[in-house]
C-alpha cells in the first residue's frame, strides 16, 4: 500500500491548474511538487525570495546562495526570478498566490487552523504561515488524519490558532474534506477505509456529500 | 569618503545592549564573518532582529549559543534547538513575529512610515495588546515600525561607494534592513570597481561601512 504522505501528495497534485502560483509548506506539502501532472505548468513560489522554484540540484552542483525556505539548495527554472522578502510577502499577502498547501497539527469545523505552537512543548514559530493563510486565494491543509490515533480534525482547535476561518480543503490519507459555511463536507474517502471509519477518526461533525466517492489517485 | 574598515574597526563599533538587524534566511545571506567577529568581541545583552534563529552554528545561532542575545525578534526558531532551550529556560526573550509582518515593520521604519496595517495574525495571539484599525470596513492590526542601532548585511558584489548586489536567494531581508538602522555595515563577498547601475539593489547612501571578504 502507498504511504500516507504519498496518497496525500498525489491527490492534491490532481487539483492543480495550468498557470497556478503555488507556495508549498515545508515537509509533506513539498512532496506535491513530485506529482504535478505533465500536461500543466505551475509556478512554485518560495517565501525566501523566488518564483519558479525547481528541483533539488544533482550532487556536486549545489549553489549555496540558492536555497528554499528550509535553507536547502534548490534550482530555479527558466522564467524564474529572485526578489527580497518585502516583495515576497507582497506576493503572499497581496493575494497573488493561487494556492498554498500547509501541514497542520489541528483544523476545525470553522476552517480554523493551529500549526505553529504547542505551548510549553514546541515553539517553532509561525514563519510565513500566518501571512500565507490570510493571503493565498486558496488554502489546502495536507496532514495525516490522526496523530497516533487521536483526531486532528476537531470541532474547535485547542492549540493557539495560526489563522481564523482560512482553510478551504483538508486532504488526509483517508479523506478529502471541504470546509463550507454549513460545516465540513466529506467529499471522498480512501479505498482502504469506509465513511463510518472516517467519521470515527474525526472529532468534528462530517456532512456526507451525497456524491461522496472513493478517492482517485 | 572611505567606507572600508577592518575587523578591529568593526568590533570597535559594537556596544553592549545594542539592537542589531541581521540579514539572512536560515543563514543564507547572513554575513557569517561578522557573526564570528561579534562572538570574538564578547559584547552582550544584544537585541537581535533576524528572520530566524539559524542553526546553533550558523548565522545568529552563533550569538545565541554564546549567550550574547538577550532578546531575539524572529519569525521562526524551529531549526535551532539551542534557541528553543534558552527560550524555555527564560534566559533569552523571544518575540515571534509573522515573517511578512516582520519585514514590513522594518521597511516601515526605513521608509519613515508610522507602521503598517495587516490582516496577518487577526484572531490569534499575535494581535494581543495591539491596536486594531478599521479601513473601509476591513479590520487590520497596526504593526509598528522596527528600527535598530545597526544593520549587518551581506553583499555578493559591492563597489567602493557601497552599492550592493545580492545573488540568488541571499537577498531576502538584506536590502530592507539596510534602510532601517543608524549604522549599516555590509560584508562584501566580492569588491568590484564598478557595478551595473541597472542591477544595483541597495544604493550606496544606505551603507556606512564595508568589510572586505
Amino acid at each position: 500500500m502507498m504511504e500516507a504522505k504519498e496518497i496525500i501528495a498525489r491527490r492534491i497534485a490532481k487539483e492543480l491548474h495550468d498557470g497556478d502560483v503555488i507556495n508549498l509548506g515545508i515537509g509533506l506539502p513539498t512532496m506535491v511538487a513530485d506529482f504535478v501532472p505533465s500536461n500543466i505548468s505551475v509556478y512554485f513560489q518560495s517565501e525566501n525570495g523566488m518564483i519558479n522554484l525547481g528541483p533539488t540540484p544533482v550532487e556536486g552542483s549545489e549553489d549555496y546562495d540558492l536555497t528554499n525556505a528550509g535553507g536547502n539548495p534548490v534550482t530555479i527554472l527558466k522564467g524564474g526570478a529572485f526578489f527580497d522578502s518585502a516583495m515576497s510577502f507582497s506576493i503572499i499577502r497581496g493575494h497573488h498566490v493561487d494556492l498554498t498547501v500547509l501541514g497542520s497539527l489541528q483544523v476545525d469545523e470553522l476552517g480554523n487552523i493551529a500549526n505553529w505552537i504547542v505551548p510549553g512543548k514546541l515553539v517553532p514559530g509561525m514563519g510565513g504561515a500566518m501571512d500565507l493563510l490570510v493571503g493565498a486565494k486558496k488554502v489546502f491543509v495536507a496532514m495525516t488524519h490522526t496523530n497516533k490515533g487521536l483526531p486532528k480534525i476537531l470541532k474547535r482547535c485547542t492549540l493557539p490558532l495560526t489563522a481564523v476561518g482560512e482553510v478551504d480543503w483538508i486532504f488526509t490519507e483517508l479523506a478529502v474534506i471541504q470546509v463550507t459555511k454549513e460545516g465540513l463536507v466529506l467529499k471522498e474517502y480512501h479505498e482502504s477505509t469506509t465513511i463510518d471509519e472516517v467519521c470515527k477518526l474525526t472529532e468534528a461533525n462530517l456532512i456526507i456529500d451525497p456524491m461522496c466517492k472513493v478517492m482517485e489517485l | 569618503m572611505n567606507k572600508m574598515i577592518d575587523d578591529k574597526q568593526f568590533q570597535a563599533l559594537l556596544l553592549d545592549g545594542m539592537k542589531i538587524h541581521v540579514g539572512g534566511f536560515m543563514g543564507v545571506g547572513t554575513p557569517e564573518p561578522l557573526m564570528d567577529l561579534i562572538v570574538e568581541s564578547k559584547v552582550k545583552d544584544l537585541t537581535i532582529i533576524c528572520n530566524d534563529a539559524g542553526y546553533p552554528d550558523v548565522g545568529v545561532g552563533k550569538l545565541i549559543k554564546n549567550n550574547q542575545v538577550k532578546h531575539l525578534i524572529a519569525s521562526h526558531i524551529g531549526l535551532n534547538p539551542v534557541a528553543g532551550k534558552l527560550m524555555m529556560e527564560g534566559s533569552m526573550q523571544v518575540t515571534l513575529v509573522p515573517q511578512g509582518t516582520l519585514v514590513e515593520q522594518i521597511r516601515a521604519y526605513g521608509s519613515g512610515l508610522g507602521g503598517v496595517l495587516t490582516k496577518t495574525g487577526l484572531g490569534t495571539i499575535v494581535e494581543d495588546g495591539k491596536d486594531k484599525i478599521i479601513v473601509d470596513g476591513q479590520t487590520y492590526i497596526l504593526e509598528k515600525p522596527l528600527g535598530a542601532d545597526m544593520a549587518l548585511i551581506r553583499g555578493s558584489f559591492v563597489d567602493p561607494f557601497g552599492n550592493v548586489i545580492y545573488r540568488a536567494t541571499t537577498r531576502n531581508f538584506n536590502p530592507i534592513m539596510a534602510t532601517a538602522a543608524k549604522t549599516v555595515v555590509v560584508w562584501a563577498e566580492k569588491i568590484v570597481d564598478e557595478l551595473d547601475k541597472e542591477k544595483i539593489m541597495t544604493p550606496h547612501i544606505f551603507v556606512d561601512y564595508i568589510l572586505r571578504g
